[in-house]
């Protein structure tokens, strides 16, 4: 009975449904053209003579293309060294991470011992904490300690689990392992170290994959922190030397754009490259977090 | 068991510095009088008492903070339109999906300014496709102090593609027999969506309703960058206020004291949001 009714329901909507995917594939393309249009719009800025873009009314390709504006940008201020400084910092900031969120996951995810419940309550809930509560102390140590203007207070949370999300992204995928593998080490005598490092870390490369991209992202576009931690202008990150294009009593939107489409690019082919494992991070952070 | 202890020592050592360390601190300064160079001056709540009654930017900047939190509902409603209409078993899913997470990958500096040239009341892209799509001469944007809140708005929703993602993974995950079994009962679509989406999908509504708050209630680049706090104050967010007082003027005390002030806003919010979510959040686990 109730298969029939079915049956006549997708019958009597064949029709209407494909009224409604042409109008579903419209939207989708529509939103798709407004979501493109800023790319679009940054490299035809890019490509154009500079000063042309402020020809009104503006257009959006015009011969020749200007791929000079690149290289005139990147020589125009110390992006080489910028560039240099950032890759750095993201570097040693993606070891930390990949390194501590590991180590602290698997013991959360597999060793027994007191209180291991609740000091994982306590890191879930640290994930809520506004950054900016922490923020004047945390300068006031680095500072204490002669860290301004260096690398050291950028990097260095990242080997302390800094970012609790992390830890909880590899827990989640430790717990799907099965035990059996580190039950048959444990009967070949491997201590838990070893299993940790010859067992579990070669299986876990998906996992910490999505912590090293997700870490690469946030910190290669970090604005606040280096502009709190570094004041000498060898030392600066891309975000902070963007800024000097803008600063100069006229921009120079051109050059600005091509160099801005430079420091993005790591982003967009590192997200393109691991693009499935990334995706399946961020939802296991909505569905199970 | 040492092992155990040993393995997480260095989310421990980082807990019990960069959390429980620097929580204390500036709970302590924020009841201070400090330079950052000087011996810290205890004031007990005068920080407090002056930024809540002789402030007049402090309240300035908790409006244009809650202002620009319409933001929330605006990704959370974006959001879901877009994740439902992929949801609806097209072709292309994962290129459709790409190009709408896109903007959310990349976050940052260079975004702000590209869309400091998007703004731009004259040759701004912005503009010009009002002018010649609708036929309306736009506003100056981000010159404009009514403007420049909605244009900072109209901006975070080009990152609608992080709520959208989770929606649509909590989409997929709806069995299609509760559907089928609503068809046979005769429900119709909009029915099947009060009933069944939203109920199923309310446990990720609330995980983007509590980051949406969480982030919107932190904006501190886009405004530093595009706007500095102009004009006339009409961007001067939260963040950005507390940070001129923290690392322009060097009122330390003053500033965490605006901290902790964020930091109680913040909780009270998701406290709030978490007690109502008894009412409308559904956990089938819990049936």
């Amino acid at each position: 009975m109730s298969s029939v009714t079915l049956v006549r329901y997708y019958e009597r909507q064949s029709v209407r449904r494909r009224v409604t995917m042409a109008f579903v594939y419209l939207a989708l393309a529509a939103g798709g053209v407004v979501i493109m249009a800023p790319f679009v719009w940054m490299l035809s800025t890019a490509l154009k003579v500079p000063g042309t873009e402020f020809v009104y009314p503006p257009q959006l390709f015009t011969r020749p293309l200007h791929w000079e504006n690149f290289s005139n940008g990147w020589t125009a201020l110390p992006f080489t060294r910028w560039f240099f400084n950032t890759s750095v910092i993201t570097l040693l900031s993606v070891s930390g991470a990949v390194f501590s969120s590991s180590l602290v996951a698997y013991g959360f995810a597999r060793l027994e011992f007191p209180g291991r419940t609740a000091l994982f309550v306590i890191l879930l809930s640290t994930m809520m904490l506004p950054f900016h509560v922490r923020l004047i102390p945390m300068f006031i140590t680095f500072r204490f300690l002669g860290w301004i203007d260096t690398y050291l207070p950028l990097v260095v949370p990242f080997f302390f689990g800094g970012v609790p999300f992390f830890i909880f992204l590899v827990r989640q995928f430790f717990l799907t392992i099965p035990l059996e593998m580190e039950d048959a080490a444990a009967i070949d005598g491997a201590g838990v170290f070893v299993t940790f490092l010859l067992i579990i870390l070669p299986l876990s490369r998906p996992v910490l994959g999505v912590v090293g991209v997700f870490a690469f992202i946030r910190v290669w576009n970090d604005f606040l922190e280096p502009l709190i931690y570094l004041h000498s202008m060898e030392k600066m990150t891309l975000s902070l030397g963007l800024r000097f294009f803008q600063d100069q009593d006229f921009t120079d939107w051109t050059r600005l754009m091509a160099v801005s489409i430079v420091v993005l690019i790591p982003s967009l082919v590192l997200f393109f490259v691991a693009q499935k494992y990334y995706i399946h991070g961020v939802v296991t952070t909505g569905i199970k977090g | 068991m040492v092992a155990g202890y040993l393995f997480i020592s260095p989310w421990v050592i980082g807990f019990l510095v960069f959390v429980v360390g620097s929580l204390l601190a500036s709970l302590f300064l924020s009841f201070t009088n400090w330079n950052a160079l000087s011996r810290p001056q205890f004031i007990g709540l005068r920080n407090y008492a002056k930024l809540l009654l002789d402030d007049p930017l402090f309240w300035k900047s908790v409006k244009v903070t809650a202002l620009y939190s319409l933001s929330i509902p605006l990704n959370l409603v974006f959001g879901l339109l877009i994740a439902i209409l992929l949801n609806q078993k097209i072709k292309g899913l994962g290129i459709f999906r790409t190009i709408y997470y896109l903007p959310s990958v990349i976050v940052g500096v260079a975004v702000s300014l590209l869309w400091v040239w998007i703004f731009n009341p004259r040759f701004g892209v912005f503009n010009l496709f009002l002018a010649q799509v609708f036929g309306i001469a736009g506003p100056a944007w981000l010159a404009d102090e009514t403007w420049v809140i909605p244009a900072l708005i109209i901006m975070s929703l080009w990152g609608v593609g992080g709520p959208m993602l989770i929606y649509l993974a909590a989409l997929q995950n709806v069995p299609t027999s509760y559907y089928e079994a609503a068809i046979v009962d005769g429900a119709n679509a909009w029915q099947r969506f009060l009933r069944i989406t939203v109920p199923m999908i309310s446990p990720v509504i609330l995980f983007n309703l509590i980051m949406g708050i969480i982030q919107s209630f932190q904006v501190f680049t886009p405004a530093y960058v595009m706007t500095e706090g102009g004009p006339n104050h009409a961007s001067l967010v939260y963040v950005l206020y507390l940070y001129r007082h923290a690392f322009q003027w060097y009122r330390m005390g003053y500033a965490a004291a605006q901290a902790w002030i964020l930091f109680v806003i913040i909780l009270a919010m998701t406290l709030v949001v978490l007690r109502s979510s008894a009412a409308w959040v559904y956990y089938e686990s819990r049936k």
